[in-house]
């Protein structure tokens, strides 16, 4: 047996004996899983089990080195214990935006001392983190963002706001892109700072969406002191002044890498086949097919499309591991993945017609299909939009030329 | 290194030139027997068979690398016909004696074999009349085959047959080899709008034995389904590689072309659809890929993967065609440029053995719905 056998066979046997049952639904959403930070109270026991005993084992993070709260896996044993976890429909243990965005670009940029601090209170659930990048006059051209940060000495000065930072109200610590030199080229005077939530000057207001839900805020920076160290070493600052544009393109990349790995037509209703579930809701003709041809093949063409796009994370996941990483193509599986979870949604409520649009008295419930459905049209939105995604193509894959 | 070997040997002695050629000058074969030779020499034409039977032993896999790369060129050549279907026919459904006499005669490049399963324009196996009926020892057989890929030129036919039951069971269909190059038998050569030539074929009266039956007396439909599986994958596999072909041609262009005093492939409009085309274009690969990886793993269940990939394959291929016409602008409807060859190529390859509306079709009734 090899070494990674013997891993594969280990990795089964611990899942098997350590992963409760309860957390075997392979139904991996917003609402159910686990993201940690101050305020996070568990949902189950079962979710409370499943965390400690990975936390114990370094499986939040299992690729992340042991020194800061990882197992230290290889790629290959990082790719193992997934495709184990996901044998059995396990879910995460914990999933936030510091295990998905922060940590990869600590990794590369942090120094010690940075990872030390926050690498392992990302690792063991302590610090729950928001994104601070778009502003209101910098969505898709992300790097015209104004949040002032002005160098004090001792200390920096922030004014300015953020908007769509998912879940600002309920994150303790906040990464952010601000502007420390206005008359520099507008790539070159960016810095990228972490700054806790909790400092004197950040207020935060809910987006109420279309869904009648809010995992988006606006977060407003008044007069708010960010010391220069949080310790020897250890700056609240990541990278070089004025070249955190540099660090948030790599985080992006992860950005997309985790939004363009999602299952586009798993999630709201677990994961059969979803020409089963409309079977089940609108029955079949004479011949035993789904009795309404034209949603029949819309489905099909849309699982087709669901199946392809899953090879294909897959083989691009094994090219990048055996090469130099996805780079811009990681712009192909965001924008698949968004345009497939947005038909997944809308096929679903065609399949419930006036029984999916029905909401009930209390409005949209938190959870549900309508909700999904319409948190869903953020996709193609979020973390570049579809057409910054077939931009990034355009020039970065197939290198075309600039206007 | 077969993919690097393929290319190498192809862009040098079948360059799409080669194939125009062919098509000018109206050959009647409408391939080059010594190219073909040539294939043969280095094991493409046994690329599925085993070595015991003179193959090259390189599987599904192998045979779509090679596939794809004659999609890139446009090669016209027996490939799919007689390495893919003919040889799939006998390795996994014929007999001892079947495999030692074909198996080795198509790895040689020898005997070149043709499928006739169709018996109207549009692809359909469920749909099956042609008759052979119960004599002495043996059987009968007598009716009409259409689009007979390569059925002009083949030495060997395998033909679909019903010994019993109604024109749509699947029950009661029989699959025979039978000598192509005899008087029951007459072929009516069919020029197709890709240039590649396929036969409507009718038997009259063709006296055939049981030694002549490929699977089980009855029990064909099984074994139609293996053969058209491979020839589904294989052919998705020329899709995608005339599909990426076309499509990097067309990006070329879009640096060089020059309108309004700009590069034209500058315009956003052109943009997100090479974007889209490009993304596409990957999910086709994976698909492709997976379908032949089925077809070496576990051949028997392979049949829904393949036409998964026959479906996304097509719908890409076309596609990626569609846009090289359209960004190429006039010159692309022009004689002149290589993209409407592969237009009508890939528009008959996705009518052989099933448009991607048939197989998603298919996909859907086998997943319940």
């Amino acid at each position: 047996m090899t070494d990674l056998e013997k891993f594969r066979a280990e990795t089964r046997a611990w899942l098997a004996d350590k992963c409760p049952e309860e957390m075997r639904d392979g139904d991996i959403t917003a609402e159910n899983q686990c993201w940690g930070g101050r305020q996070w109270e568990f949902q189950s026991e079962a979710q409370k089990l499943w965390f400690e005993r990975a936390l114990d084992k370094g499986y939040t993070v299992p690729t992340w080195p042991k020194e800061y709260g990882g197992a230290g896996l290889s790629v290959e044993e990082g790719k193992i214990l997934d495709e184990e976890r996901l044998a059995i429909n396990a879910r995460k243990p914990l999933s936030n935006f510091g295990i998905s965005m922060l940590g990869p670009a600590l990794l590369a940029y942090g120094t010690h001392e940075q990872k030390d601090q926050h690498l392992n209170a990302i690792a063991n659930g302590e610090i729950r983190w928001c994104q601070g990048y778009s502003e209101p006059g910098a969505g898709s051209d992300l790097a015209s963002l104004k949040t002032k940060c002005e160098d004090m000495g001792d200390h920096w000065l922030i004014n300015g706001q953020k908007i769509w930072t998912s879940n600002a109200d309920i994150s303790d610590w906040i990464f952010c892109l601000v502007r420390t030199d206005f008359d520099a080229p507008k790539h070159r005077g960016i810095t990228f700072i972490l700054m806790d939530m909790a400092s004197e000057g950040i207020s935060v207001k809910p987006i109420v969406l279309i869904s009648g839900h809010s995992p988006f805020c606006e977060t407003f920076f008044d007069n708010v002191k960010v010391p220069k160290i949080y310790g020897e070493g250890n700056p609240s600052v990541v990278g070089e002044i004025n070249r955190g544009w540099d660090v948030a393109k790599a985080l992006l990349v992860h950005e997309r890498g985790m939004l363009g790995t999602m299952s586009p037509l798993r999630g709201t209703s677990g994961p059969e086949s979803l020409g089963r579930h409309a079977v089940e809701h609108i029955g079949t003709d004479q011949d035993g097919r789904l009795a309404d041809p034209a949603l029949r093949q819309r489905i099909a063409q849309a699982e087709l499309d669901n199946w392809a796009y899953n090879l294909t994370v897959e083989r691009l996941t094994d090219e990048a591991n055996a090469g130099n990483g996805l780079g811009a193509k990681s712009s192909m599986l965001k924008y698949a993945a968004s345009e497939l979870t947005k038909r997944g949604t809308e096929l679903r409520m065609d399949v419930g017609g006036t029984d999916a649009a029905s909401i009930g008295e209390e409005g949209i419930e938190y959870g549900s299909l309508a909700n999904a459905w319409l948190y869903n049209r953020a996709y193609s939105i979020l973390g570049g939009t579809t057409e910054v995604q077939l931009n990034i193509i355009s020039k970065r894959v197939l290198e075309l030329p600039s206007a | 290194m077969l993919q690097d070997a393929a290319a190498g040997f192809l862009g040098e002695n079948a360059p799409v030139t080669a194939f125009r050629a062919l098509r000018d000058d109206k050959a009647a074969d409408g391939f080059s027997r010594d190219l073909w030779a040539e294939m043969a020499q280095m094991g493409w034409a046994g690329i599925i068979v085993d070595e015991g039977f003179g193959g090259s032993g390189f599987g599904y896999v192998g045979a779509g690398v090679l596939a794809e790369k004659m999609g890139e060129t446009l090669t016209a050549s027996p490939f799919l016909s007689t390495s893919v279907l003919g040889a799939t026919a006998v390795q996994k459904y014929g007999t001892k004696a079947h495999k030692e006499t074909h198996l080795p005669a198509i790895s040689s490049g020898d005997s070149l074999f043709a499928l006739a399963v169709d018996e109207g324009p549009r692809h359909n196996p469920d749909h099956i009349s042609f008759s052979a009926k119960t004599s002495g020892n043996g059987y009968i057989l007598s009716g009409a085959k259409t689009f007979v890929a390569d059925g002009h030129i083949a030495d060997k036919l395998i033909i679909a047959a019903r010994t019993s039951g109604e024109d749509r069971d699947q029950q009661g269909i029989t699959l025979f080899l039978v000598d192509a190059d005899t008087p029951e038998v007459s072929r009516e050569s069919t020029p197709m709008v890709d240039s590649r030539n396929a036969a409507n074929i009718t038997v009259d009266g063709l006296e055939v034995t049981g030694d002549d039956v490929l699977g089980e007396v009855g029990q064909g439909y099984e074994a139609l389904e293996g053969i058209l599986a491979a020839g589904r994958a294989v052919l998705g596999a020329e899709m995608s590689g005339s599909a990426q072909r076309v499509f990097s041609v067309t990006t070329e262009y879009l640096k060089e072309r020059e309108q309004f005093g700009q590069k034209i492939g500058s315009f956003q409009g052109l943009q997100h659809r090479s974007a889209h085309l490009a993304t596409e274009i990957e999910m086709m690969k994976s698909g492709v890929l997976k379908s032949l990886q089925a077809l070496d793993e576990n051949f028997e269940t392979a049949g829904i993967t393949c036409s998964l990939a026959k479906a996304k394959s097509g719908e890409v291929a076309q596609l990626a065609t569609k846009e090289a016409i359209q960004m190429h602008g006039g010159i692309g409807v022009t004689d002149e440029y290589d993209v409407g060859l592969y237009f009508k190529r890939v528009h008959v390859a996705q009518q052989m053995f099933g448009d991607a509306g048939f197989h998603i079709d298919r996909y859907a009734k086998a997943a319940g719905y």
